[in-house]
Formats: structure tokens, C-alpha cells, sequence
């Protein structure tokens, strides 16, 4: 029986898809939503209301957990699984999506509402071609025969500065590159003509100069066919380039609305103005001294794949090189090689006067003790079933020999330098929020009484408040303890944050490195200045004067 | 060369390999049996006269190696070697040549093994896609647990079973599944019916759970619920979204069972008395009747080695990834 409802088509709401610009598209009131975990019913979203007009665009930022992505999907009348809507109305062109079925939600998705996912690479099915997913809802209404669908998409393909429009849709998803995929997925949003299409968070998976083409294609074609649509990010230079109105949430509440301009100039809230001010943390720059790191000429690869050519790096003692480049630039691959991971096959890792064995596993306990490192991903670089205390306290067993009360009070000190108390010792990772996980990861790493650590993109995972929570910390440490850091980012703001010493890298090479106000200071090389001009500002205009002058 | 096909060679090559590895280990294993060939292929009452010149005449009195050698050169050439049974030592030569006992139980077993998989893995699929579909509902635990206590029980108790029921309190099927090389092919699939229903229930279980936990598992992934946004039926997700990706899992446990079929089912031949390659070898092990032995172990690992490759060619295709390379 179950088979027989694969055969038989959905019947296709009639309605006309006015697009005039300015009537009221979504009006959602007092919308209330719960999320089952731990056993018990949370509520996510705390009685929001939003109002779209047709050809507007909607930004809603705030940090993870603020509830933007849940309501992004309840404004298409999606709830994720283990969600549910427990009050309000949700009127899409006056039908209250709240009350219906699925099934009669199924005939709005995918036709008049479209979404646009973070990740693209992950949100396209792997076994299809990317032109069958990019008009399979737009044939499957019955909106366009086959070939005006096929036809259809490979003129958006073109209006999305994709290569090769009439043949990037017979690729499957893996054979193109992230920022491509992510238009792929905006011209199978735009491909039904949708009424309303939501962008959840559509670029923060992607490098700075790949984020600026995709940027300008979204809002190029949105413009074009008048679409209204909500924008979903946390990065508010970001919205400001994209969004008409701007919703700040938190903790599943409104914060305050406004137009884009007046947000940004003049934020009303408090909330609201320190995620403003998040961006204007910078380290006061230290001179080069004394170095305690410094690489020379190296060449490195992973199997026969070269990934490294010539690099060569110094790192002062009790300062901060930062190294900055997108993904495949070979900044990971640095701090492999500086720790042993993985040995270079030319040049030479110096540390403190002295150098160091290419191989883990040839250096000695003290070499490993003095250089420690961080990671991006908190969550994974712990073990899960211990508890914080067993995972400060190994390194101080294991370098130190530290035992019994000494290791517990050092533990407990370790604690404090991080801005937590004992009372974290038996907790478990799974119990500490994101920027607290991180902070035992750096309490970790500080008790091996390391000279140098590597900080690989310790930040990228964080919300924006907690980042600055987190740099601050590593600013005092370095200053009370002396450290060295190599810090690995994407991130300009956090570049500038942070470091003394600046060094940019593209596809392997050193392009660019010196102090940082010189490397800020033009003139730039041409890699360095790419990479700069396309860091979003706070300007609403930034993006049009960018494209402009690109011109 | 397209990587797809460097990778089947390259598998192709390791199965080869695999397969001497696995000669060398029955060739060991049978020398381990206790006692002398010749003696219990000959019984108590043999001369030692007569063991000898037994023994001289299987050149059991060469070295191991070489018997190994001279087995595996025989086989490279098709050629599975004589029986002990019958050798002129027992007065006149009346053995036969292993592949002649073989062929035809062997032809049995792929006999009863085709017509269980024709039924057993279209029914598995489709009991763990609508599984899958209908998820928690009360139709998917009745399926659950039906096919859970199917394959709990011992095969020869559902055999036994089934006779009771269907042969014996009702006779409508015929418990004995004696065919031989003259049997017409409906008298064939009627008498094999039983045996046929045994081997599904008891290996329908382990493929339906492992299509609908692969489905299942997949239902998590992004591009489902973009699926689902843009407007896809719950039916068009599992067919056309999810099962294309599950395939590779599918299909090795798929074929882990049709293994079975052919090389596991000794229990369910003696129970219906079925002439399948299984009894032979078991018959063959308790007369120390080497050659035939190793020819069926020989079999069994070829079997074993084919169905994984095939499963892993499936693995292959049906990964984008891997057909179609950047």
C-alpha cells in the first residue's frame, strides 16, 4: 500500500503568485516553539513576530541558540524533527501554515518557499546531478515542462556567474567547489520562482573572497525577481550587505527591529550594541624580539600532493604571529609540521636555539612539553567520558609527575587562570558550553607550562560575544605568562585582535609577512589585498562600492 | 583506465590472493585431522600390506608441500583430483573424479540457493523500505519482531515446524526434498518449497533490518531535510533521496547471506534430506575423503569471495564519488 502513494502526484494548490512589490507576503504572530532534549520539553522560540512584505529582505542575527535557524524553518511551517510548534499563527499570504499537514505544507515547499542551507556540500544529494536537484520541485509542480525547467536553470546558472552554465548541471555535487555549489543551490531555490526564500546562514562555510562572488550572485538575482526573503546569519557585516530590516534575537526573544541603516548606526539595546562592539578588540602591537620559533625553508606533502614550498616563519618570544589564509593554504599543515605531525622534507624547525627532530616520535618529552596546541573544535579534541579535571590533570601527571594534592591544587589554580572554579572539576565536556569547552582546552594546554602554543583556529566555532571572551583570555595569559602564540584564522578581525606579527598565506607560500600595522598598510601584494577588500565591513554599502570598483 | 575499473581488478587481484591463502589453510587444516588416511578410509580390518600400497598409490607418502603443490597445479587446470573412495588398493578402481561428485549436488545447492534469494531478497528490500517508511508505526514492529523471532530460532526447529504444519497436520507441501538429475522442474520447485521457506525465514531478518537501519540512518543527513523543504513526499525521500546513497551497506550484507545459502545450509539439507553440496562434504570429512573436502572448501571460499567482490563492486557504482571522479 505504501507504494501506491508514490505514484499518485500531489494535487497542486491553485493560487496566484502575485509579486507585487510591498503587500504583506508572511505574517507570523506570537510564534511559540519547543524542542525536545534531555527528556523534557525547552522552549526555543519565546512568542516572536515577523512581518515580510513581498520583495523585502529579512536579516535575523543572533548568537547559536537564539533560535534564527528554528525560526527561519517555522516561517516555511518546517519544525525539525523533535521540534514542535506549540502557539501562534504562521500566515503565509494569508494561510495559516501552523494549522496545516504536511502534506498540504508539502505543496508550499519547494514551489512558493525555498531554502537555502549552510553547508551545500552536505544539503545536496550525493547521488544525483546537480541539474535533476536544481528543478526537481520546479517539474515536480507541474510550473514548468523538463526542458523549460533544464532551460531555465542553466540561465540562472548564468545570472549566478557560474562557469560553464549550459554544463555545470550535469556534475554531480562533489565535483565542484563549495562557493559554486552554494549558487548551484540558490538557482534551485530560484528556480520555481518562489514567493519567499530563506538563506540560512549561506556563507559561513565559505572563505572571505569565495563569500563576496556569492554574496553579490544572491542578492543580484533576489533583486531581479523581486523575491522577499529572510537572512539568517551571524555575521552582521553580512546582513547588512543583504537585508532591508534587521531582527536581532536572543535566547529565542526579539531583541529590537529595524531598517538596516538606523540598526547600524544607532542600535537601541544593549545587547544589540556590544555585538557591535565585538569587532574593535586589537592588541597594541610588540615589537619583534629574542625569537623562541622559527621555521626555515620548509617543504612539505601529503603523499606525492606537495602542500607547502618554502616557508619560512619567526615567532618572537611572548608575542603572536598570526597566520592567515583560506582553506588550502597550508596554515594547518604549518603547525603540523612544527609539532612532528608531519615531517617536512626540506627545512628545519628551530626551537629555542636549538633544532627540532622531524618525527614525533624522535623528539623528547620536554621538546613535546614546551610546545602545545589548541584547536578549533573543543567538542572533539576532549575525551567525552572524562571529566575536566582528569582531562587538566593529565598533562600535569604526565610531563610534570605531578600527583595527589599538588595536581589537584595546580589543577584548581589552572581553573582560575580560565576564569572557572573547582566547581567544574567533575564535569563532564558534554556539560560546558562552547566557549567554556574551549577554555579547558586552553587550561590544558597551559599545563604542560608550554613556551609556545599553536592556536589553529581556536575562535571559528564560536559565537562572536565569546570569541572576544576567549581572545581576551589569551591576551592576559600572554602578558602574565609569557607565551608565545602561533594563531591560525580565517579571520581578519581576530588578526587584528590579537597578533604583533602577520603572516598571509595562499596555496602553500608565504605571500606576505611583517608587522602587522605594516601588512595592513598598503600598498599590499595582489593575494593580500584580495583578501582584505573582501572582508565585509559594517557598511550597508560596502558591497556595491566593492563590486564597483572591482569593475 | 576509468578508476572504477583499476579498482574491480585491483579487487580481483586481492579475491586471487585471498583464494590461495585460503587453499594453503584448508590444505593445513586437513592435515591436522587425526588418525591415518589410509587406515580409516580402509577400516579396522586392513592389512597393513594393503594401507601401504593405499597410501603409496595417494602419494600420501610424499612430503606435504608437494602433495600441496601437485593439488593446487591440478586445480589451476580444472582439474579437482580422484576420490579416495573406491581406489584400487580396495581391489579394483571404481573411484571417481571429485569435480563428477561435486557437480551435481553442487548444481542442488545453487538450485535451492537461486529460488530462496529471487524471494527472500526482493521481500527483505521491500519489508525494510516500507519498514523504514512507516518508522515506529505498529506495522513496522510487527515486522520487527516477526522476522526477529524467525531468525532467533534454531533453523532446524522452524524446519520441523513447518513440517508439522504444512506437511504433516496439513498435507499440502511434501517434507522430503529428494530430487535427483531426472526430476522435471515443478516437481522440483513443489519438493524444494519447504527448504525454500526455512532458508527465508531464516536469513530475511539480518537484510531487512540492515536496509531499513541504512535508510534510517541516512534520514539525518542535510540533504534530506532539504529534500523535504523543497516539497518532497515522505515516499520520494526513502526511494529517491536515501536509498540510492544506502546501497553499498545493502549489498554486503545481502551478500554475506546469499554466502550462506550456499555454503551454511547443511542442517537444513539433512532435515529434507536434500542431496545439497553441504552433506556431501560432511559425508566426505567423516570418510577422510580429502580431495573431496577440499574441493568443497574450495567452493565454499570462492563462493564467499565472488559475493563480497560483487557487493563491493555494488559499493563502487553506486558511489558518485567514484564513478564520476572530480
Amino acid at each position: 500500500m505504501w507504494l501506491i502513494g508514490f505514484f499518485i502526484r500531489p494535487v497542486v494548490f491553485v493560487m496566484n503568485k502575485s509579486s507585487e512589490r510591498g503587500n504583506l507576503l508572511l505574517d507570523v504572530k506570537d510564534l511559540k516553539i519547543q524542542g525536545f532534549s534531555d527528556e523534557k520539553w525547552h522552549d526555543i522560540i519565546k512568542g516572536i513576530d515577523l512581518r515580510l512584505h513581498r520583495g523585502e529582505i529579512m536579516g535575523l542575527i543572533g548568537e547559536s541558540g537564539a533560535g534564527k535557524s528554528t525560526l527561519g524553518l517555522a516561517a516555511m511551517g518546517y519544525t525539525q524533527p523533535g521540534c514542535r510548534i506549540t502557539g501562534g499563527n504562521i500566515y503565509f499570504d494569508g494561510v495559516d501554515l501552523a494549522n496545516l499537514s504536511d502534506v498540504q505544507k508539502r505543496n508550499f515547499w519547494g514551489d512558493r518557499m525555498t531554502y537555502v542551507a549552510q553547508s551545500a556540500a552536505a544539503s545536496f544529494n550525493p547521488a544525483h546531478r546537480l541539474i535533476l536537484q536544481t528543478t526537481a520541485s520546479t517539474i515536480r509542480s507541474g510550473a514548468k515542462s523538463k526542458d523549460q525547467a533544464y532551460s531555465d536553470a542553466m540561465d540562472l546558472y548564468k545570472e549566478l556567474n557560474l562557469p560553464d552554465p549550459q554544463n555545470i548541471g550535469d556534475r554531480y555535487p562533489h565535483q565542484v567547489s563549495g562557493g559554486q555549489l552554494q549558487r548551484v543551490m540558490t538557482a534551485m531555490a530560484m528556480s520555481p520562482r518562489p514567493d519567499l526564500i530563506v538563506f540560512d546562514e549561506p556563507t559561513t562555510a565559505l572563505d572571505v573572497t569565495t563569500q563576496v562572488e556569492v554574496l553579490s550572485a544572491m542578492r543580484k538575482i533576489v533583486e531581479k525577481f523581486n523575491t522577499a526573503a529572510i537572512y539568517i546569519t551571524h555575521d552582521l557585516a553580512v546582513v547588512a550587505q543583504m537585508a532591508d530590516y534587521i531582527k536581532v534575537l536572543r535566547y529565542g526573544k526579539e531583541v529590537e527591529e529595524a531598517p538596516t541603516r538606523e540598526m547600524l548606526s544607532s542600535p537601541k539595546e544593549e545587547y544589540t550594541k556590544s555585538l557591535w562592539s565585538v569587532r574593535s578588540l586589537e592588541k597594541a602591537e610588540q615589537q619583534k624580539s629574542e625569537s623562541v620559533l622559527s621555521l626555515e625553508g620548509i617543504d612539505a606533502a601529503y603523499g606525492s600532493a606537495k602542500v607547502l614550498f618554502d616557508v619560512s616563519i619567526e615567532v618572537a618570544k611572548g608575542t603572536t604571529v598570526s597566520v592567515v589564509g583560506e582553506s588550502g593554504s597550508g596554515k594547518s599543515t604549518t603547525a603540523r609540521v612544527i609539532t612532528g605531525l608531519l615531517p617536512q622534507s626540506a627545512g628545519s624547525v628551530t626551537f629555542d636555539g636549538e633544532e627540532l627532530p622531524k618525527v614525533l616520535k624522535d623528539r623528547t618529552k620536554e621538546q613535546k612539553r614546551r610546545i602545545q596546541m589548541i584547536y578549533q573544535m573543543a567538542d572533539t579534541a576532549m575525551n567525552p567520558r572524562q571529566t575536566v579535571g582528569e582531562i587538566i590533570g593529565r598533562p600535569l601527571e604526565f610531563y610534570l609527575n605531578m600527583r595527589g594534592v599538588d595536581k589537584r591544587n595546580r589543577t584548581l589554580e589552572l581553573l582560575e587562570m580560565i576564569e572557572l572554579n573547582g566547581e567544574f572539576l567533575q564535569r563532564l565536556p558534554s556539560e560546558l558550553s562552547g566557549g567554556q569547552k574551549q577554555r579547558v582546552c586552553i587550561a590544558r594546554a597551559l599545563a604542560a607550562n608550554p613556551d609556545f602554543i599553536i592556536c589553529d583556529e581556536v575562535t571559528s566555532a564560536l559565537d562572536q560575544i565569546v570569541q572576544e571572551g576567549i581572545l581576551k583570555l589569551l591576551l592576559r595569559l600572554q602578558k602574565d605568562l609569557g607565551l608565545a602564540y602561533l594563531f591560525i584564522t580565517h579571520d581578519i578581525s581576530t588578526v587584528k585582535a590579537i597578533s604583533d606579527q602577520v603572516v598571509v598565506m595562499n596555496q602553500g607560500e608565504v605571500v606576505e609577512q611583517g608587522q602587522k600595522t605594516d601588512v595592513f598598510q598598503p600598498p599590499h601584494p595582489a593575494y593580500t589585498e584580495l583578501l582584505l577588500s573582501s572582508v565585509p565591513d559594517m557598511d550597508p554599502d560596502w558591497l556595491t562600492n566593492l563590486n564597483a570598483a572591482r569593475q | 583506465m576509468h578508476p572504477v575499473l583499476s579498482t574491480v581488478l585491483q579487487r580481483l587481484g586481492l579475491g586471487l590472493a585471498t583464494l590461495l591463502a585460503v587453499s594453503i589453510i584448508i590444505f593445513i587444516s586437513i592435515e591436522l585431522l587425526p588418525g591415518d588416511f589410509g587406515q580409516i578410509v580402509l577400516g579396522q580390518a586392513a592389512t597393513k600390506e594393503t594401507v601401504a600400497a593405499f597410501r603409496l598409490e595417494l602419494g600420501l607418502d610424499k612430503p606435504s608441500y608437494l602433495r600441496y603443490f601437485d593439488w593446487v597445479v591440478g586445480v589451476v587446470q580444472g582439474d579437482l583430483g580422484q576420490s579416495f573412495s573406491g581406489r584400487a588398493a580396495s581391489g579394483q578402481d571404481r573411484s571417481r573424479e571429485v569435480a563428477e561428485l561435486i557437480g551435481p549436488r553442487l548444481k542442488n545447492t545453487l538450485f535451492l540457493a537461486g529460488i530462496t534469494a529471487l524471494i527472500s531478497v526482493p521481500l527483505a528490500l521491500l519489508l525494510g523500505i516500507s519498514t523504514a517508511l512507516y518508522r515506529n508505526s505498529i506495522y513496522d514492529r510487527s515486522i520487527n519482531a516477526t522476522t526477529l523471532t524467525t531468525i532467533s530460532f534454531p533453523e532446524f526447529f522452524v524446519a520441523y515446524i513447518l513440517i508439522l504444519f504444512l506437511s504433516s497436520l496439513n498435507q499440502w507441501l511434501p517434507s522430503l526434498a529428494n530430487v535427483d538429475a531426472a526430476t522435471p522442474l515443478d516437481e522440483r520447485l513443489l519438493r524444494v518449497a519447504l527448504p525454500v521457506l526455512t532458508l527465508t525465514l531464516v536469513i530475511i531478518a539480518h537484510m531487512m533490518r540492515m536496509t531499513r537501519a541504512a535508510i534510517i540512518n541516512l534520514l539525518a543527513s542535510p540533504y534530506i531535510q532539504m529534500a523535504q523543504l523543497s516539497g518532497a513526499s515522505r515516499t520520494e525521500v526513502i526511494i529517491k533521496h536515501a536509498l540510492p546513497n544506502a546501497w553499498a551497506p545493502i549489498a554486503t550484507v545481502i551478500a554475506f547471506n546469499l554466502a550462506y545459502l550456499v555454503v551454511g545450509v547443511v542442517v537444513v539439507e539433512v532435515v529434507f534430506v536434500y542431496p545439497g553440496i553441504g552433506q556431501l562434504m560432511v559425508d566426505a570429512v567423516t570418510t577422510r575423503d580429502i580431495p573431496v573436502v577440499q574441493g568443497c572448501a574450495l567452493i565454499f571460499a570462492v563462493t564467499y569471495i565472488l559475493l563480497n567482490l560483487i557487493a563491493d563492486i555494488i559499493g563502487i557504482i553506486t558511489n558518485p564519488r567514484l564513478l564520476h571522479p572530480k
